[in-house]
């Protein structure tokens, strides 16, 4: 996975840059432009003052940070809850993905096949089918309107996600490695932690930073799995905004701004993971 | 402690292993296999505890509600079930009942709409995208890489900001179209029975045009240049080497994109209920989400159990192609 994406990469910076080839550039902005409007309107109306919902100017030449006052103020809690189950459940994901995808790639374990099989079919599951079944059961385990419910509920996506990204960089990890730690003395848990884990950095960031992404952007089990506002996250709080009939919506967009944060973050800063996320899930 | 032995007998040298493994055919004592054996035995239970808690996750969080979404369908499961603890055995009853309500031939209708729409939308507009930034031009890695803004974005943010820009009175959309004089007054793009879906759908085309366009963009970098320059040599270029040497390259990703596509489109749940929430008058009502609103806005557990078990029938269908072309692409 990691060599097929690092090529064309490499193809494409190498090229010199031709002084006609801007008539493209040009184009490909303008297509830029177009597919990113929506995200541009985003942050120009949640720059608008309150009370001008009917004519909101295309630029905001006079910024007004009130909607984000409103947005921290009603919705603060609910970013930190977002963030506190997003975390919870990289830590958990990572924990639980990173020795199921070292025994898959390394071990030649017998039913490997079986539980690849079972995390290609779990991506095919709807996820109102988990939450019709979850419901009932968390009602029962006592699991409704908790953190630690809904960081379980949200791996659901990360897990299998990162099975499959970690497996396929530890496939391509050379076996002496870990032979001639293990000629050393060391144990199974010991080259795992000291050997594996630090080499497949870049593929457990990419994991990590996907499985916040899923879990911050989850928006099904935060709808079915809590009924009151003792543990709301983000998106519920945007989702309930926009029920009701909106009259503000400097605040609600300066909320989506917000939640969209981890987002831009990913898409800034962590630039080279995410091809290797967006291709990894998907074809291998 | 074992597992350390095991591994410094083999590294002490083929030789000595073989030999000693012929030695002990004739005189190996009555311990000496046993003792191999549970060895072996051990280091693999090792090697499973590696795998256990995801099995157990996947169990948990996976085949559990699968196999509970089957029973809930068979029962008549309902709000009182939580107070009573019963859920009467009703057969297909529920099946019946969701089988034959007018609703399900629309969301089933919808669904397939919404469907086939979305995968046309983002795949067409994808493979497009992908193959103009095939040219090398400057910043053409930077502008690629922001273009897939709209596919990071939570669902429910998306569908907030869309829900402003089509707006009837004060959308972005309708005062542009104004603007420019092409309408007088503003269009109902969500609020009209006729035009909601197809605006659903246009929602949901931008958010997957980054993915369509990451994947096949990667799919059109495996096919060699030089089969470009041969097929030039024999006159091949422009349409015909899209046809000729593209397409049937690019084939064992496509089937992939699109069978994902497919998959992921069926349960899309998150945008409508925040662009229409099924409305307006069950005019965006899929199956997702009508069983969403038979469980936890009527209460009634089986039938949206029901109604889920028919989405993953739909949605296996598609998996055993999905199955079948992702084997082909790890195969190559």
């Amino acid at each position: 996975m990691t060599t097929q994406l690092k090529a064309p990469v490499r193809r494409n910076t190498a090229a010199v840059p031709n002084r006609k080839n801007w008539g493209y550039t040009a184009l490909a902005i303008f297509f830029l432009a177009v597919m990113l409007f929506p995200v541009y309107w985003m942050v120009n109306a949640s720059l608008q003052p309150n009370g001008t919902t009917l004519e909101t100017s295309w630029l905001p030449l006079k910024p007004d940070f009130t909607g984000y006052a409103t947005a921290i103020n009603e919705q603060g809690g609910n970013l930190v809850t977002s963030l506190i189950i997003s975390l919870g459940s990289v830590a958990l994901s990572l924990a639980i993905a990173a020795p199921a995808a070292y025994a898959l790639a390394y071990f030649k374990v017998r039913g490997a096949g079986v539980v690849l099989f079972a995390i290609l079919i779990s991506q095919m599951i709807p996820g109102i089918v988990v939450a019709n079944a979850l419901y009932t059961a968390y009602n029962d385990l006592g699991l409704l309107n908790s953190v630690p419910g809904l960081i379980l509920a949200d791996s659901a996506h990360g897990i299998p996600f990162a099975i499959l990204i970690i497996r396929a960089f530890m496939n391509g990890m050379p076996a002496s490695v870990i032979e001639a730690a293990r000629v050393d003395g060391a144990g199974h848990v010991r080259a795992f932690w000291s050997i594996v884990l630090p080499l497949s950095r870049n593929s457990l960031i990419t994991a990590g930073l996907f499985t916040f992404l899923f879990a911050w952007s989850d928006f099904l089990f935060a709808l079915t799995l809590t009924t009151t506002e003792a543990v709301r996250p983000v998106t519920l709080g945007i989702f309930q905004y926009i029920g009701a009939y909106v009259n503000d919506w400097s605040s609600v967009m300066a909320t989506a701004v917000l939640a969209s944060i981890p987002a831009i973050v990913l898409l800034v800063a962590a630039q080279k993971y995410i091809a290797a996320g967006t291709t990894g899930g998907a074809v291998k | 402690m074992s597992l350390t032995t095991d591994l410094s007998q083999t590294a002490a040298g083929p030789a000595t292993a073989k030999g000693a493994r012929k030695h002990s055919r004739d005189s190996r004592t009555a311990s000496q296999v046993p003792r191999r054996r549970s060895r072996q035995r051990r280091e693999r239970l090792f090697q499973w505890l590696f795998l256990v808690p995801a099995v157990v996750y996947m169990a948990l969080f996976f085949g559990y509600p699968v196999v509970k979404n089957v029973v809930m369908s068979f029962q008549d499961y309902t709000t009182s079930t939580f107070f009573t603890g019963e859920a009467p055995w009703v057969g297909l009853a529920n099946y019946v009942t969701v089988l034959s309500s007018s609703l399900f031939s629309t969301s089933l209708l919808n669904t397939a709409l919404f469907t086939l729409g979305s995968i046309l939308g983002q795949f067409v507009i994808g493979l497009a995208l992908a193959i103009f930034f095939q040219r090398k031009f400057p910043l053409n890695g930077i502008l690629r890489s922001l273009l897939l803004l709209p596919w990071l974005l939570p669902l429910i943010v998306s569908s907030a900001v869309w829900r402003w820009i089509l707006d009837k009175d004060s959308g972005a959309l309708n005062r542009f179209l104004g603007d420019l004089g092409i309408i007088d007054t503003g269009i109902p793009w969500l609020t009209s029975t006729s035009l909601a879906l197809i605006a659903v759908v246009g929602v949901n085309i931008w958010i997957g045009i980054p993915f369509n366009l990451t994947i096949l963009y990667g799919g059109l970098q495996e096919i060699p240049d030089e089969l470009y320059e041969a097929g030039s040599l024999d006159g091949a270029t422009g349409w015909r080497a899209f046809r000729h040497i593209t397409w049937p390259m690019l084939r064992p990703v496509v089937s992939v994109v699109l069978v994902l596509g497919v998959v992921y489109t069926l349960k899309v749940l998150d945008i409508i209920l925040g662009l229409t929430n099924g409305g307006p008058a069950n005019s965006t009502q899929t199956i997702a989400t009508q069983s969403y609103a038979l469980s936890f806005h009527e209460f009634k557990f089986g039938e949206g159990a029901a109604l889920g078990n028919v989405l993953v029938i739909i949605s296996l269908v598609f998996a055993v192609f999905y199955l079948r072309a992702s084997r082909r692409a790890v195969d190559e």
